[in-house]
């Protein structure tokens, strides 16, 4: 009795085993997927349906999407308002452009900041490459807040770099820096600069030296090597270190708004004052989602395209 | 000075087409090439051979100008290359990983040096077609590296370092990533290419028998030097040292004792069993303390007394190692040297076992001019 009991439990277990065995692969990727669901797409869902809610001087402030009437069925009330508002206030569609053409400007300048540096510690050796590798992470270690309220200082019209300027004799009085544009740049490409260095380091710390010897052997000069060889081998880091970049800069609030003052238009800075200022929830969402409809097509877009070559490679 | 002999260093005053003078590279304080110097004459298939870590990859890199030689200046067809960069060298390389490009097709990876020397574009595509054709990989144009196998790779490499006709090719271990028989197809193939094109080769091995069947001269290198120079069959036959005479192929080595010189034959004793053995040479001198060096292959090995041979032994086979078309023997002698002796197995073996086998009593023999004796 006793046997057959053990003899079930163990048949059971390796049931389980066989189960799991069969399954594990869903299962591992099932968690990341219900941490995106829960964190990603649920409050996606929430601010899509508020963006097409009406303004309400209410708590929540806007409507609910259905009406529990007579019928069996709730009668459900969307509005494209909101978004047609978007439109027709070219406010928003100059403070769209303005925030793309900074945030492409600034990965720009991350780039051309950023690639050297990586390169240089991709070819470092030994110990020196982790302490350049730490201090590209180091300004981590500080509030990113800190760090911003730091730049104020340093900008200002009584700032350090004025002074410094003013005591070299460059300048007489104080020229304008915080609260430019100028400031805003200054701010996002030293903010974001490490998320252009790392992903080019881990691209071309995997760059084999003997690519450029074998470029330079059959007669390229350096440039040459550099455009024909190198830029195209580390292209997969450029693009990750620009998206890396780009996405967060176009959406960018605390640099704007610390930094650019209200002289410089971004998005963020709209959908901050539409939340808290305004209090019009349903118009700040769907500044959001047509934020993230902006950001979001052109890497679906981007994707097809890698897709097909892939494709066509093989 | 005829420069259309086949064998110009023979020759008293040729002129060499590659000349290594002094070289020598330093890391730190580690020296990896220690004041080498070295002619290579035009046409050559050189072969530079060494154990793992004796600088062979470093010198090569110096020929190609990828290291800067610490000391020393090498020239190549007269001119001083010494400090001219890579991309300027009238010499192409061919890694020992290939160092393909594999973000470009097969085509586009052997057009690569020619585009940079601004061919046009119809003579590109002609020397890329001839390329392809030369090394069978005609179909396989439009494929990326990463869609090839080992060997197909190798020739990729190949054809895209031997397009642009350098004067110099230098092929770091071309053959160490291939299977026994594409290799030694590719070993005739590259001495094909070499005697068509007229390219002067120098190829680095660790592989002796490649170095052999390859080149019209080896190097030998150790710790950053070349310990010989010369002919395949004559670093085979007349080793410098006993390190060598290991290194190429194998020998047995006896410490010996000169008791008498007769013209070219010499008596000597063996320094442990005191037993005499006739060598021929003309350089030692009585009361020399050479080392007594037989090739394996050397030695006749019968059941019966040798008594034709200049030199015999007897003694007891401890090991058989069946090869095929040879059998080794290790075989305990009289004079307690175990000897190791190969010979052919011209008789089928029929029925149980080989001819000589374990345990058999057998007798050695060689003659005076099939020993040579190494001074170190
Ligand atoms: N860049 C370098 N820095 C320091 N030491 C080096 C460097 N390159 C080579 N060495 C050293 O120089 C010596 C010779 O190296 P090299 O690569 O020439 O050897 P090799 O003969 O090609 O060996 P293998 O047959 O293993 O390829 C080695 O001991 C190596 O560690
Ligand atoms: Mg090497």
């Amino acid at each position: 009795m006793a046997e057959s009991t053990a003899a079930v439990n163990s048949g059971m277990l390796s049931r389980l085993g066989n189960w799991l065995q069969a399954r594990w692969q869903s299962i591992i990727t099932a968690i990341p997927l219900f941490w995106l669901l829960l964190f990603f797409l649920a409050p996606f869902f929430i601010v899509l349906k508020i963006s097409v809610a009406e303004s309400l001087i209410a708590s929540p402030p806007f409507s609910s999407l259905f009406e529990w009437g007579e019928g069996l069925l709730p009668s459900v009330s969307v509005t494209a308002e909101n978004y047609s508002y978007l439109w027709e206030d070219d406010l928003y569609v100059r403070t769209y452009l303005s925030s793309l053409k900074i945030a492409s400007i600034s990965t720009l300048l991350c780039l051309l900041v950023g690639y050297p540096i990586a390169y240089a510690i991709s070819r470092a050796d030994g110990a020196m490459r982790y302490i350049l590798l730490f201090l590209v992470i180091l300004p981590f270690w500080t509030s990113f807040l800190l760090r911003v309220y730091a730049w104020m200082g340093l900008l200002a019209d009584q700032g350090t770099f004025n002074n410094l300027l003013m005591w070299l004799g460059v300048i007489e009085k104080p020229i304008r820096l915080l609260y430019t544009q100028f400031a805003v740049y200054v701010g996002i490409v030293y903010s974001y600069l490490p998320f252009m260095i790392l992903p080019l380091y881990a691209n071309m710390e995997k760059l084999d030296n003997s690519m450029q010897e074998a470029a330079a052997d059959l007669g390229a000069r350096p440039a040459a090597g550099f455009f024909t060889v190198t830029l195209p081998l580390t292209a997969p880091g450029i693009l990750a270190g620009c998206l890396l970049v780009f996405i967060p800069a176009t959406g960018e609030f605390v640099i704007p708004d610390l930094l650019g003052g209200g002289n410089v238009l971004m998005i963020g800075r709209v959908l901050y004052g539409e939340f808290n200022s305004n209090h019009d929830w349903p118009v700040a969402s769907a500044v959001a989602i047509a934020l993230l409809i902006v950001l979001v097509l052109p890497m679906m877009l981007y994707h097809r395209v890698q897709a097909r070559n892939a494709e066509q490679n093989t | 000075m005829t420069q259309d002999s086949p064998y110009p260093w023979r020759e008293e005053g040729a002129t060499p087409f590659i000349k290594i003078e002094g070289l020598s590279k330093r890391f730190g304080s580690f020296t990896a090439v220690d004041d080498v110097s070295l002619d290579i004459f035009k046409g050559e298939l050189f072969g530079l051979l060494g154990g793992s870590g004796c600088g062979k990859t470093t010198l090569l890199r110096m020929l190609a100008g990828f290291e800067t030689p610490t000391s020393g200046s090498i020239f190549i067809d007269g001119a001083d290359m010494t400090h001219v960069p890579p991309y300027e060298r009238p010499v192409n390389m061919m890694f020992q990983s290939y160092a393909l490009f594999p973000h470009m097709s097969v085509e586009k990876n052997i057009a690569y040096g020619l585009k940079r020397d601004g061919v046009n574009r119809s003579e590109i595509s002609d020397r890329v077609a001839e390329m392809l054709k030369m090394v069978e990989l005609s179909e396989f144009g439009r494929r990326k590296p990463s869609q090839l196998s080992g060997g197909q790779r190798q020739r990729v490499a190949l054809a895209r370092a031997l397009v642009k006709r350098p004067k110099v090719l230098l092929l770091d271990e071309p053959l160490a990533a291939l299977d026994k028989r594409l290799r030694e197809q590719t070993q005739f193939e590259l001495m094909n290419i070499q005697d068509q094109l007229g390219v002067t080769f120098v190829v680095v091995t660790h592989d002796q028998e490649e170095a052999m069947t390859l080149s019209t001269r080896i190097a030998v290198m150790d710790a950053g030097r070349f310990i010989q120079i010369g002919e395949p069959a004559e670093i085979y036959e007349n080793p410098a040292s006993s390190f060598i005479a290991n290194f190429i192929g194998s020998a047995n080595l006896l410490p010996a004792k000169i008791l008498e010189r007769h013209g070219g034959v010499a008596v000597l004793e063996h320094s442990g069993s005191k037993r005499q053995f006739k060598v021929a040479t003309d350089s030692t001198q009585v009361g020399d303390t050479p080392t007594l060096a037989i090739r394996p292959e050397k030695i006749l090995i019968d059941k019966a007394p040798l008594n034709q041979c200049d030199n015999q032994l007897q003694g007891t086979v401890r090991e058989v190692a069946y090869l095929g078309k040879i059998s080794t023997y290790r075989v305990e002698t009289d004079i307690g040297e175990i000897i190791e002796v190969t010979a052919p197995n011209q008789v089928r073996p029929t029925g149980v076992g080989h001819k000589i086998d374990w345990d058999d009593s057998v007798h050695l023999g060689w003659n005076a001019d099939s020993a040579v004796l190494l001074a170190e």
